[in-house]
Formats: C-alpha cells, structure tokens, sequence
C-alpha cells in the first residue's frame, strides 16, 4: 500500500481486496510481531462489542469464513449437510493452523449453530480464551442494561487477564471513542453509495469493510476517508440500475461475485445488512458517565432490527422493511439468505409480508458462502430491475 | 392380571388427562379459561397454573400431529406460504396447522392464546416461532430470556436477571391477561406437586440401570415424561401419574422383566444403548421396532432431559418459588453448552453400563444438531464404546428413510457384536 500523496480508488481497493483474499491474516500476524506484547481476538458474526477487545490493547479480528477460496475437507467432517457453510469454513480455518495467531475467539448469540461452535471451539483449542456472547433479549431497558453491563464488566475482566491489561474507565471511553468514528465513517460510506451508487459500487464498499475486520479501526478509519476522496476524485458513470436493498446476508456472507453479479445485472444496492456488526449500534455511545454502562445502554436502546434480536413490536418487522426501504429511496428487496441460516430464513416471511402489503417489490434468493454459479442469480437480478423499471411497485 | 391392570392404569391415567385437557383448551373461549402458550424447555406450568391459566404447547401439537400423520400435509401447507424447506419443520407443522382451521391432534378445536409465553430457553427458533405465532393471533407476548450456559454453568447475576424478568415483566402479563394477581403461596403448592412427581420420574427413568432395564428409556420413556413435559407438572393429576407409572415400573423391575415395546415384550436386552437427540415422530414406532427387533434397548437419553434435567438433583423448590423457576429453566438439557452434554453422555455411558450409544440428529433442529458429530468422537473416545450416527427429522415424512436407518443400526449392532467377539478372545 503506498503511502503519501493521495491514493487511487483502485490502490484501496487492491489492497482492500488483499486483505479479503487473505485466509492465512497475513496482516494479522505482522501486527502481532511488531510486539511480543500483542495479542488478538477473534470473533464471529454478528455483533461483538469489539471495543472491550481493543481497550485491552489487543486487535480485534473478524472471522466469516472462507467465502469461495478454500475447499472443505476438515470442516465438512463436524457438520451435517443441512447445517450452513458457515461453521464448516470456520473449523476448516482453525484445524488448517490458520487461526492460531488468536488468543481468544468470541462466540455471539446468532443462532444455535455459532452457539453450539462456542462449545466446540472450546474442546478443540483448549488453550484459546473462549466466549459465548448471550446478548439481551429482552426489551425493558434497565432489565436488559444491567444484565449485559455485566456480561460486559466480566469480558473486560477475561479479556484484561488474557491481554495483560485491565483497561480503566479512560481506556474504555477511548476506545469507544474509536468505534464510534468506526461506526460514523461506515454510515457516511452507506450514505454517500446510496446518494450516488455509481460512485461506491457494493463490491469496493463490502471490500473496504471486510478489510475493516482484519485491521486496527485507527487504520481503518483513514483507509476510510482516503477512499472517500478518491471517489471525489474519480466518479464513475451513472447506469440505469434499479434500486434495491439487500436483507438477509448478515450472517454468513455471500461470495464477492454474487454481489458484483446483482450490481451488473442492473440493481444498485442501496443499502443491505452485509456485516451488520460493524454498525449494529445506530448512534454515538455516549462517553459520559460509566463507559461500561453506556455500552450496555446502547445496545438496549439503539441497536438496529435484526434477525438476531427479539422485535418486541408486534409490527416491527413488517415496518422495518418499509422504512428500510423509504429511507433508501429504494425501488425493491432482495431477500438474500444463506441455506440453512434459521435467522434470515424464519424471518424471511415475516419481512416479505411486510414488503408485499406496502407494494414494495420484492425477489428471495439462497446461496452459500462458497457459491460458484451466478447465471441464476443474474437472472433473477435482472429480471427484476427490468420487471421494476418497467411497473415499479404495482 | 396385577401387572397388566397397573400399566393399564399408568397409560389410562395419562391417556385421560391429555384428554380432558384438550377438551379444557377447546371449551376454553365459553369458560373463560385463560390460554398460555408456551415452549417445554423452560415452561412456566406451575406459574401459569396458579393463574388459573391452561398452557398449550406448539411443539407438543406438532410432534401429536407428527405421530398421527398429520404434519406432513401441515408441513407442506407452511411452504406454500414461503416458509423455508431449510428451517424447524416443528414451526412449519404449527403454523400449517393454525392455516388448516386450528384443529388439534386430537380433533378439538384449539383455542386462541390469550398470552404467548416466550421462554427462550436453549433454542434459537422459539424466538422466531412466536414471532411468527404473534402474526396470526392478535394478543399480547412476553418475553423471557433464559442466559444460556456458555461456559458450562450460570452465574448468580444470570439468576438475577432471569428473577427480575419473572417478577416485572412475566407475573405482570400473566395478572393481566387473567385478571387475577400473584398468589404465591398458590405457586408454591404447584412446585411442591411437581417436586413429589419430578421424585417419582427420576426413580422411573433410573430404574434402566437395572439388568434387565424394566424400561425403554427414550422410546418408552417419551411417553414418562409427556405429563411432567406438558401442562401437568405441578398438579395434583400430575402426581397421581408419576406414582402409578413408579409402581407399575417398580413392579416390572422386582419380576426382572424388561420394557413392552412395538415387537412385543422385550425378553432379551441384548444390547444397552444410550441415545442422545429428539426421536422422528412421524414413523415413531417403525423407528423403534428397528431397536427393539435387534433386542436393543435404550437405558438412558438427553432428549427426556429437555424439559429438565432432574435426574442430576434439581427438584422446584417451594421454598424459593421464583428463584427455583429460574434454576430450573436454566439447566434444561438444550441450555447446557456443548462440553456439558457431552459429560451428559459419558455419565450415562457409564453409569447405565451402556454397550453403545446413538445419535440421532434431525434436521430440524440446530440447537441439539449442530456439534453431533464432534460429539459422537468425544463420548467414543473418552468412553471406549462405539457410537452410531442416523438422520431424520422431527416430523417431516420426507427425511425418514427407513431403509437407510435400518441398515446403519444393523450395521452398528454387529459392530457392537464384533467386539464382544474380540473381547473374549
């Protein structure tokens, strides 16, 4: 990566795409040498608080798999076929030694399959801190902030011991000073692909936050801003795409091509929940008062609707998808699931009625992580840009 | 003639009290009985009894209309209205069923839920089933969230959280849709009844360390805990139940006489298994004749253990009612982390001198599914004994392969035959 000067689009996303294609976290570990004192943490989608990780001056490291890249020999040995490709990639990274740079992994509660993987993880590599993230369900914010300001006061505690570092209340604030830039700058990358999705294809925009997964967030951060002048300095050529919004892919994500495959057969994303982690919380954490509390607090209070989380609305689903899509100025949804994703696929016709009785246009589609045939899915893309130029939502 | 009447009395007793119940739940909207529907792994009974409430429970609905071929038809009725082929076919029964008019397995009509009860206990899709459940009723759900046991036990603050849900959120919703207030020393009558039964169901289900073991611990044993599982833990039906059925085993036990199966009694235990995941439903019998025409029977299981792990010394406590419901969610067998069953296993290896163990893992169901395999090499491994791995499903027809699951338990039978041959050498 060149330094100095002002970069080319294609320099970031070059080295983004590296960083992407990187299953043996070369950057990973030349971080981790530049100290004898460095340690990082893993964790698994979808949200982990990951400035407790970084207030213990560890590095905190995305793993969703092995995408298309890697054949699955181990993997496929702990998982029946109708279980998702997620895990199978992810224990295929862990028993091919490709993990072994971490000295934790964290296990959040998406669904019983990562569950259970917290529990596997844990006879597998017994010498590797582990932790299984139970998130509050529950909506009545004192109940559900007291409980998961502890289970946050006990991660800081582990993770302090495992680091060597018990961060202080300063150490906490900044670093969710950090991750509230993270979380502003990710927002500004969705605002300014949905004013002008020409400008920011989802491909360099779900490269960018990939590679955001596998740095520090000081560095990501700038990456950031570099990448946002360079679109300034270089805009692209306006198509006449659809407008869509992608739902469903927050889990195990899906195969870069199958993005790239939606944009060129005439749908601009124009906002999605790929990754959804990194801006799971929807506003500032305030850096007043208890740092650990008001993590906790904004995670009863502010998180965004998911399939992860209990919806205490009776009609929260079904509004959240029209106002996802009002808000996107979108013209329809693509519901895109991983097989097997319990999460995204019992939610699915929740979120579809809801698409259907506002008018919305909506197409659902399944893939997997390791997908390698597009032809339908371009179809299907494209049929419905065209079916939506031509009737729009009726 | 003593020992055909006291079985025959186990069976009537149950037999009549699902019965009535469904007819309580059908004649519910005239007497104004308030409807609770709730989940087995961490119900509420007794909280919800002493409300005057009836608890319904899908999942039972579901395996009920699994048993009676029912689910296949409800299944596809689910799709048709794009539910996922990939996801719990438990949900998809429901949700078909409610669309084809609401009618139980038994043929009354169910009532509508005046409350859905979401305890969130040990599996992810009961959130997303009463998601979906709250769409078609139009009534009020709450909430309660039982942490789950990540690194093998539950800390004080967990208890904490849960009680407070209990006391400010869960009793509240039930006073309102009953109109009745708290009455705890009501409450604690009903866990007094379920501690008496939850004695007499352990002393059943421990009787398979027995040779022969009077009862088939999974198959049979399905039908032990359907009460105690159900709406019937913590009343006095309940409690005359256990202590007919503990006789009635007891009995069996002091003649040296094993469980009654499909195939007739089982007059030669020629193999003792242990068998961990849900049993398929929709070919139930078929499924269990296949064990016990081999002379195999099943000595201990986990999934009698979903509804509560009794058998390692919780009993409800009427002591500390709310805490004591607490306890108990949070140690049901789908709470318990992945190294925790696989101790769970191993004891019952162990302790039920078992010559084997099954898994049967159904695709429905990722909370017991996902991490077999890997425990199928740990029980192997720490206990010597060889396991067999089947699949099927809960209660979708279309992954029941007959032939196949024959074919693998015949298999493993005379793997299990082998070594005893290679032992004695």
């Amino acid at each position: 990566m060149p330094r100095g000067g002002s970069l080319s689009r294609a320099s970031i996303i070059d080295w983004a795409r590296e960083l992407y294609e990187d299953l043996d976290f070369t950057g990973v570990r030349a971080w981790l040498q530049e100290s004898p004192d460095r340690k990082a943490v893993g964790y698994l989608p979808v949200y982990v608080p990951r400035e407790l990780i970084h207030a213990c001056g560890m590095l905190p490291v995305g793993i969703h798999g092995a995408g298309d890249q890697m054949e699955i020999i181990k993997g496929d040995a702990f998982y029946q076929s109708y279980i998702c490709h997620l895990p199978r990639s992810v224990v295929e990274l862990g028993q091919s030694g490709k993990l072994d740079m971490l000295s934790g992994v964290l296990f959040p509660s998406t669904c019983d399959v990562i569950r259970n993987l917290s529990g596997m993880w844990k006879m597998l590599y017994p010498d590797q801190y582990v932790r299984y993230i139970d998130v509050p369900q529950v909506s009545d914010v004192e109940i559900g902030s007291e409980f998961w300001a502890g289970e946050l006061r006990r991660l800081v505690k582990d993770l302090g011991e495992l680091s060597g570092t018990a961060p202080d209340d300063d150490d906490l604030r900044a670093s969710i000073g950090i991750y509230n830039e993270v979380r502003t700058a990710v927002r500004e990358l969705y605002r300014v692909r949905n004013e002008r999705p020409w400008d920011i294809p989802t491909e360099e925009l779900y490269l960018l936050m990939r590679a955001g997964e596998v740095i520090p967030p000081e560095q990501f951060l700038t990456r950031v801003r570099e990448y946002l002048q360079a679109v300034e300095a270089e805009p692209n050529r306006v198509r006449d795409n659809s407008r869509v919004v992608m739902i469903g892919s927050f889990c195990e994500q899906p195969p870069l091509g199958l993005i790239k495959t939606i944009e060129r057969a005439g749908c601009y994303v124009v906002d999605d929940d790929l990754m959804i982690g990194n801006r799971f919380l929807a506003s500032d954490v305030s850096l007043e008062g208890d740092p650990v509390d008001q993590l906790a607090r904004a995670f009863v209070t502010d998180a965004v609707s998911t399939s992860v989380v209990y919806e205490p609305d009776p009609n929260g689903k079904k509004e959240h998808v029209k106002a996802q899509v009002e808000a996107a100025s979108a013209d329809g949804v693509i519901f895109a699931a991983a097989s097997f994703c319990d999460p995204a696929l019992l939610d699915r016709p929740m979120l579809r009625d809801g698409a259907e009785q506002h008018g919305i246009p909506c197409i659902a589609f399944k893939y997997s992580e390791n997908s390698g045939q597009f032809q339908q899915f371009r179809e299907q893309a494209g049929t419905f840009s065209d079916s939506i130029k031509l009737w729009g939502g009726e | 003639m003593t020992k055909n009447a006291g079985k025959d009395r186990s069976m009537l007793i149950q037999k009549e009290m699902i019965a009535k119940h469904y007819e309580r739940l059908e004649s519910a909207p005239e007497t104004g009985e308030p409807v609770v529907y709730t989940f087995v792994p961490g119900n509420l009974t007794e909280l919800v009894r002493s409300f005057g409430a009836l608890p319904l429970l899908p999942e039972i609905n579901a395996l009920q209309s699994g048993m009676r071929q029912k689910s296949g038809d409800y299944i596809a009725e689910a799709e048709r209205a794009g539910h996922s082929e990939d996801v719990c076919t438990y949900v998809k029964c429901d949700i078909g069923m409610i669309k084809a008019g609401n009618i139980s397995p038994t043929g009354t009509r169910l009532p509508k839920p005046d409350l859905l009860l979401l305890s969130y206990t040990g599996c992810y899709t009961f959130m997303k089933w009463f998601e979906l459940l709250r769409e078609e009723y139009d009534c009020p759900t709450v909430f309660f969230h039982v942490p789950y046991q990540g690194d093998g036990e539950l800390e004080p603050e967990h208890r904490e959280y849960m009680t407070r849900q209990l006391r400010e959120q869960v009793i509240p919703a039930l006073e309102k849709v009953t109109g009745r207030k708290y009455d705890e020393d009501r409450l604690r009558e009903h866990l007094m009844m379920s501690a008496q039964a939850e004695d007499d169901l352990v002393a059943v289900l421990q009787s398979a360390k027995n040779r022969p073991s009077p009862i088939d611990a999974y198959f049979g044993a399905v039908y032990y805990v359907g009460p105690i599982f159900s709406s019937f833990r913590g009343t006095p039906e309940g409690v005359e139940y256990y202590k007919a059925l503990r006789e009635e085993v007891e009995e069996r036990m002091a003649q040296g006489l094993g469980p009654i199966t499909p195939v007739g009694p089982m007059t030669d235990e020629k193999y003792r298994l242990v068998v961990e995941g849900p049993p398929n439903w929709t070919s139930f019998r078929e499924f269990w004749s296949m064990f016990a025409e081999e002379g195999a029977n099943v000595v201990a299981s986990t999934y009698t253990k979903v509804g509560g792990t009794y058998d390692y010394g919780f009993r409800h406590d009427p002591k500390d009612p709310i805490g004591t419901l607490a306890d108990y969610c949070g140690g049901c067998y789908t709470n318990i982390n992945l190294p925790g069953r696989v101790d769970m296993l191993v004891d019952y290896v162990r302790e039920y001198q078992a010559d084997g163990f099954v898994i049967n893992s159904v695709k429905s169901c990722n909370s017991f599914s996902a991490g077999q395999l890997m425990m199928l090499r740990e029980v192997e491994e720490r206990t010597g004994v060889p396991g067999a791995f089947i699949e099927s499903d809960l209660v979708d027809p279309r992954y029941f392969s007959a032939a196949n699951i024959k074919n693998r338990l015949e298999s493993y039978f005379q793997m299990i035959d082998a070594r005893r041959v290679e032992a004695s050498a």
